[in-house]
């Protein structure tokens, strides 16, 4: 770090604030409509969902270390592997990522006071907690055990009706709850940003969550209505995917995939946003591509919307429809390998600061490419034919949900944690956080490439002793990943209370959000924010110079009449 | 190089302090964000009926008889209309004409009734249940779910109505719930539309 870069510290002098100003406690237990309590209350809410689907998977894991079905009994392990992964998608990373960085960033980033509608931004929040806590309410009733697509007929045969049912109903109040934040982002996003902030001065952050509204707005409802038929097939005794009744199992599983396709880029999108907003601060550099990289989230958002069917090659699907799917599906890698080679070329030739939050984003990376290959390979139809329902899809979606997501949502967490606490985190327990997180992750998942390709199905609590020493592998991969989020929370939790406070610009970014005090008052700013800088101006502008401008836009604020 | 300036694209707007108090009602464009999103829901339904429609050997099943049109076309007619009745109000709240607003409003709230009425009529004359087979599964969720939504726009019309009651609450400039409940009975007007034309026309 220069000298120069150094006076971007002027802002972080100490400054005297009234105390009314700081976020009571209390506040984070409320139904508050400020966006940066309500991401808080996202993210700390999901994590513990988070907890709760990783002990789940721990259960799957341990079951699978040996080829009988000895661990548990066989409806516990289909209950388990059917309420992880709806746990994982609906109750973490969704609204993790969307509802809570979302919230806690976009207005900071376009220099608004708040959302466009912050009680219906609450509303948002507060429809999560009922809605998990239904979902675990099936616990006591025999939850859902026929996986987390739902897929009839078996669902609607299911022994666990109650559980079904309850399913069905607490995804469509969390689905309720992602339209309305939805909306709110691209209210916000499209009409509130600060004067002198057009759309391609925004961060590419904001980008990616224009995408992504775009496509939870569109797509969420469907399942919606899918779900509300299957909820009539199942407690009312209609047959719309009953085929006994005339009906058709395979329209449901268009409507779900639908859905559920645009949603693996919903849950992605965002991700691609923290990656974007990490790197040039961490390299020192201006990021590559800024059009590129904002132009490919919106192409990913259109081609998403029209690939859901190669989730469905072996359904009977004609020929001509797979072509079709298998070409769309494919052209998805041209708008994501530009941000992948612009993020390469981001980090080329820059002074890399190899702290937490960019080991994490280079691991996201890194990762995530494994995740994007295995993609292809699934797009095209002779492969998927003969790997589908194997491991290998397990081993494809765990690349780019746990590879992709979750490194990119703690990437995220390290880097904005300062901000949002107003302490940082502690560096060396960041520091085994990941490699623990990187070494359980690959040895849980990289295995398992190999045990589809040998033709392992997935969804068996029982196989072939064949598989027995690569499954064990996977499963003390997982145990170690269990183990890492250990580091991670106590990390988390003592530099919450205890950790070194953080001044308000700890990465020297430019971004809007560290220009106010960390963490920030409930306005955000004191007066207007100060805007003098594209968001990646990186060794590009004078920073003492920028430096001196802030000082002096702070101190009018401060003393209008100075 | 150049880079030793700084970019300064937003110096000269930093000082205007009214910038952000002054921001211009977002709630209809929110509430059209909203409202597409809850199109799709129909789109979704639609799309599961033509489906369904298209892989049946016989639309509808052998001994189902034929939807009867007389009925729901005069249904279809009243609903039409009151999306004129109701844009009326729109008009005439921007010369605060408060008295007219709450005439086309009442209006528009009888006919909606007259409309949820014939439905309801035409439900107990069918010659099917809900259970029957999947044309009528799909008749009663498609027509029901509209039903609801012409309910929830009754529900908002007549909150305007209460309000309305209250001097001052709506004015020529004030009067987003107005403009929001016809904009909703607009929609749910389109969408009877679409179903009427893909249900008994078709």
């Amino acid at each position: 770090m220069t000298l120069a870069e150094n006076s971007l510290n002027q802002i972080n002098a100490p400054i005297a604030h009234s105390e009314k100003e700081h976020t009571p406690w209390w506040e984070y237990f409320t139904f508050s409509t400020d966006h940066k309590v309500i991401g808080i209350q996202y993210l700390v809410t999901t994590f513990f969902f988070y907890l709760l689907g990783g002990a789940l998977a721990s259960l799957v894991r341990a079951e699978l270390a040996t080829p009988d079905s000895d661990l548990l009994p066989p409806e516990w392990y289909n209950s388990s592997f059917t309420m992880h992964g709806t746990i994982m998608i609906f109750l973490w990373i969704v609204p993790a990522v969307t509802g809570g960085f979302g919230n806690y960033l976009v207005p900071l980033m376009i220099g608004a006071r708040d959302m466009a509608f912050p009680t219906l931004n609450a509303i948002a929040f507060w429809m999560i907690i009922p809605g998990g806590l239904l979902l675990i309410s099936s616990f006591f009733v025999g939850p859902a055990s026929t996986g987390w697509t739902a897929y009839p007929p078996l669902s609607i045969l299911t022994e666990q009706h109650i559980g079904q049912a309850i399913w069905i109903f607490s995804i469509i109040i969390l689905g309720t709850s992602s339209i309305l934040a939805a909306v709110n982002f691209i209210v916000t996003i499209w009409s509130m940003r600060m004067q002198g902030m057009g759309l391609f001065d925004m961060p590419l952050f904001c980008w990616a969550m224009l995408a992504t509204s775009v496509l939870a707005l569109v797509a969420t409802p469907v399942l919606a209505g899918a779900l509300i038929l299957l909820a009539f097939d199942l407690l009312a005794g209609t047959s719309f995917f009953n085929p006994t009744g005339g009906g058709n199992p395979v329209v449901y599983q268009h409507l779900f995939w639908f859905y559920s396709h645009p949603a693996v880029y919903v849950m992605i999108l965002p991700v691609f946003g923290i990656i974007s907003e990490v790197l040039p601060p961490h390299a020192r550099k201006p990021i590559f591509g800024y059009k590129a990289i904002a132009y490919s989230s919106m192409m990913i958002c259109a081609l998403g919307l029209v690939v859901w069917a190669h989730h469905m090659f072996t359904s009977g699907t004609p020929d001509w429809l797979r072509v079709f799917f298998m070409i769309a599906t494919l052209l998805v890698a041209v708008p994501t390998g530009i941000k992948i080679f612009s993020w390469l070329a981001t980090l080329w030739g820059g002074k890399l600061r190899l702290e937490s939050p960019l080991l994490f984003a280079i691991g996201f990376i890194s990762m995530f490419v494994v995740g994007g290959l295995s993609g292809v390979m699934l797009g095209s139809v002779p492969i998927d034919i003969h790997v589908h329902d194997t491991y290998f899809v397990v081993a494809h979606f765990h690349y780019v949900l746990f590879g992709g997501s979750v490194f990119g949502i703690y990437a995220g967490i390290y880097h904005w944690f300062p901000k949002m606490t107003g302490r940082m985190l502690n560096e060396t327990w960041g520091k085994i956080h990941f490699a623990l997180t990187f070494v359980g992750f690959n040895l849980c998942f990289f295995p398992m490439h190999i045990l589809g390709l040998q033709g392992m199905p997935r969804r068996v609590a029982q196989y072939d002793p064949q598989f027995a020493e690569i499954n064990l592998i996977c499963s003390i991969g997982a145990f170690i990943l269990a183990i890492s989020t250990i580091p991670f929370l106590v990390n988390a939790v003592y530099s919450w209370l205890k950790g070194e406070k953080a001044p308000s610009n700890p990465w020297k970014a430019l971004t809007l959000e560290w220009t106010t005090d960390s963490p920030p008052i409930p306005h955000n700013w004191h007066g207007e924010p100060p805007l003098f800088t594209h968001p990646y101006d990186y060794g590009m502008v004078d920073y003492a110079k920028l430096g001196q401008l802030l000082a002096d836009h702070e101190a009018s604020n401060l003393f209008p009449n100075h | 190089m150049e880079a030793t300036q700084i970019t300064n694209i937003a110096v000269d707007s930093a000082t205007e302090h009214s910038a952000h108090s002054a921001h211009t009602d977002l709630r209809v464009f929110g509430l059209l964000t909203f409202l597409f999103s809850e199109g799709m829901l129909f789109v979704g339904l639609f799309t599961a009926y033509l489906a369904f429609r298209a892989i049946a050997p016989e639309w509808p099943p052998e001994g189902t008889e034929k939807l009867e049109i007389l009925l729901p076309g005069i249904n279809t007619i009243i609903l039409v209309s009151s999306s004129f009745v109701i844009h009326q109000a729109d008009h005439a709240i921007k010369e605060n004409q408060l008295r007219a607003v709450q005439l086309w409003f009442l209006a528009t709230f009888i006919m909606g009734a007259i409309f949820i009425a014939g439905q309801l009529y035409e439900y107990q004359h069918l010659g099917f249940g809900f259970t029957t087979n999947i044309f009528a599964s799909t008749f009663f969720v498609l027509t029901g779910f509209h039903g609801l939504h012409v309910i929830i726009g009754l529900c908002l019309i007549l909150a305007v109505l209460l309000r309305s009651l209250k001097a001052g609450h709506y004015t020529s400039q004030k009067h987003f719930g107005i403009e929001a409940a016809s904009i909703y009975w607009h929609f749910v007007d389109i969408i009877w539309i679409i179903l009427f034309l893909i249900l008994y026309i078709l």
